[in-house]
């Protein structure tokens, strides 16, 4: 069940240009890989919404790349801070697959590493724009890394079942690859629970919120997604 | 003093605990036909607020009364229904079909929709011919004299008002300078509105005297108490539900609380207070005189 407490900073790690914000886990429940949480930005108004990276002993991580003042704001976080946190939210990846391949690309490699420990570690390939950015693989010591002008999309073996998450044009070209596969999305949302609108897409005709019925969502709705946009 | 949600901020089906936390939920604006809304990009956050283009996303009528409004019956809430369309004929058609809810309100103002080509008085009009429900318009602050506009929607009928919408606004992304939203602009909404949402109820509440849903940036119990202060009956809470999902119940301990500070027993005690002193004003000039 979701609950909002606030919680404290434990510690903020700098994991290339990104980073791993460690919070006290308190009583919320870290959910399943693929669920997120809004984390209060501090001084902005909205909270953002991130998908959980790990879940340590006591602890909830969460891999943040600094693209704006509400993520740069969590990125200046310091230990000991405290702030608001709702979760777990929305829905994450089905885990009854028969021979799992985690993909990720960039930043949305962060709920990969949650969701590899929930599948005892099966392969997995994860894709850069630069070495820089690769050393946030570093969460994943057995994964496959392909850096700019290799494109992710170049490892993956098409035999598996396919759970990935990473920028549109990736997740577009992990669908084509591989019909069945889970993509997790990303959409800007104010509140994470229902109530803006700011994450609904078209998917068969209906109106859904990426985040009460996404944001992982299986290749048939993601292609209705994709002609949508 | 009812604490209710501004329409398009909450989804009751979605968060019902959260909209039983209020003394009445309205629904997000509903129109004859269903709508998919404006393409993403949607929302937008700014440095004292945010931008939402949604574009009026909702199922229609026929479906909002088949399937939605049953569901939301069973959360033995009173409801508040937002009625929107494109011509005065769109809106009462759809007064028309409701029963058995606490109030309508009249969406007269959304900046993410092309407007309804009638005037505000004439759609009142048309929706007070069609139902014996209360009827709140919906109004804008960006109408330069929204008094004369209340005024126009009073004499049409309308049983009171909600006040304010969101006001067009636009943001650029940081890196291409493109606007951040799809359609470009959208409403803006959160703390920066308040002091333009004390104007409007003040300035209404003088004009017309009808009872005053008062919201925009309404983020702490004060805002909510100031509100009334302006000529507010009711208060709704907006964009603060997205940050805050339990902001109804801290509203409701701060504005315990900053009754206390003004020294009355409960917020109904201040309403209409600031314009007390522009009476005690006029009397002091005439005693001059």
């Amino acid at each position: 069940m979701p609950r909002r407490e606030r919680r404290s900073v434990v510690a903020l790690e700098r994991v290339g240009p990104y980073s791993l914000l460690r919070l006290d886990r308190g009583g919320l429940d870290p959910g399943a890989p693929g669920q997120f949480f809004m984390l209060e930005a501090p001084q902005r108004l909205l909270p953002r919404a991130l998908s959980l990276c790990l879940a340590p002993p006591g602890e909830l991580a969460f891999l943040i790349d600094p693209v704006g003042p509400g993520t740069e704001a969590l990125c200046a976080l310091e230990r000991g801070a405290s702030i608001h946190v709702f979760g777990p939210l929305g829905n994450g990846f089905r885990l009854d697959v028969r021979r799992p391949l985690l993909v990720g690309g960039g930043i949305g490699m962060a709920p990969l590493p949650y969701l590899a420990e929930a599948l005892r570690f099966p392969p997995a390939v994860l894709g850069f724009r630069s070495a820089a950015h690769a050393e946030a693989a570093a969460l994943m010591p057995d994964a496959e890394v392909a850096i700019e002008p290799t494109f992710v999309t170049e490892l993956i073996d098409t035999a598996h079942d396919v759970l990935a998450c990473g920028p549109e044009p990736m997740l577009r070209a992990v669908g084509v690859l591989c019909p069945g596969a889970q993509l997790a999305w990303e959409a800007p949302m104010a509140c994470g629970f229902g109530a803006c609108y700011g994450c609904a897409v078209e998917i068969d005709g209906e109106l859904k919120r990426l985040c009460v019925d996404g944001p992982v969502l299986e290749l048939p709705q993601a292609r209705e997604q994709v002609a949508a946009a | 003093m009812r604490l209710l949600n501004a329409s398009g901020c909450l989804d009751a089906l979605t968060a019902p605990d959260v909209a039983r936390s209020l003394d009445g939920f309205v629904t997000k604006t509903i129109t004859p036909l269903p709508r998919e809304g404006n393409p993403p990009v949607r929302i937008a956050e700014t440095a004292h607020g945010m931008l939402n283009a949604i574009g009026l996303a909702n199922p229609g009528r026929e479906r909002f009364l088949r399937e939605t409004l049953p569901r939301l019956r069973e959360l033995d809430v009173p409801l508040w229904v937002s009625v929107g369309g494109f011509c005065a004929q769109d809106y009462a058609d759809t007064c028309a079909a409701l029963d058995g809810i606490e109030a309508i309100e009249l969406n007269l103002s959304c900046p993410n929709v092309d407007e309804a080509a009638d005037s505000a008085a004439e759609i009142v009009a048309a929706c007070r011919a069609a139902t014996p429900l209360p009827l709140y318009a919906k109004l804008s602050a960006a109408h330069p004299d929204v008094a004369e506009v209340a005024r126009a929607v009073a004499a049409a009928g309308a049983d009171g008002l909600s006040l304010i919408n969101t006001l067009r606004g636009m943001a650029l992304d940081r890196r291409t300078l493109l606007p951040s939203l799809a359609r470009a602009t959208g409403g803006l909404s959160g703390p920066g509105l308040k002091p333009i949402a004390l104007a409007a109820v003040h300035a209404c509440h003088a004009a017309t005297q009808l009872p005053i849903v008062g919201m925009g940036g309404v983020m702490t119990g004060r805002d909510a108490l100031e509100l009334v202060a302006c000529g507010a009956r009711d208060v709704a809470l907006g964009t603060v539900l997205f940050a805050d999902p339990e902001a109804p119940s801290r509203v409701r301990g701060e504005l315990a609380r900053a009754v206390e500070a003004v020294g009355v027993a409960q917020a109904d005690d201040v309403y209409a207070r600031a314009h007390s002193a522009e009476k005690t004003l006029e009397i002091e000039s005439k005693v001059v005189a």
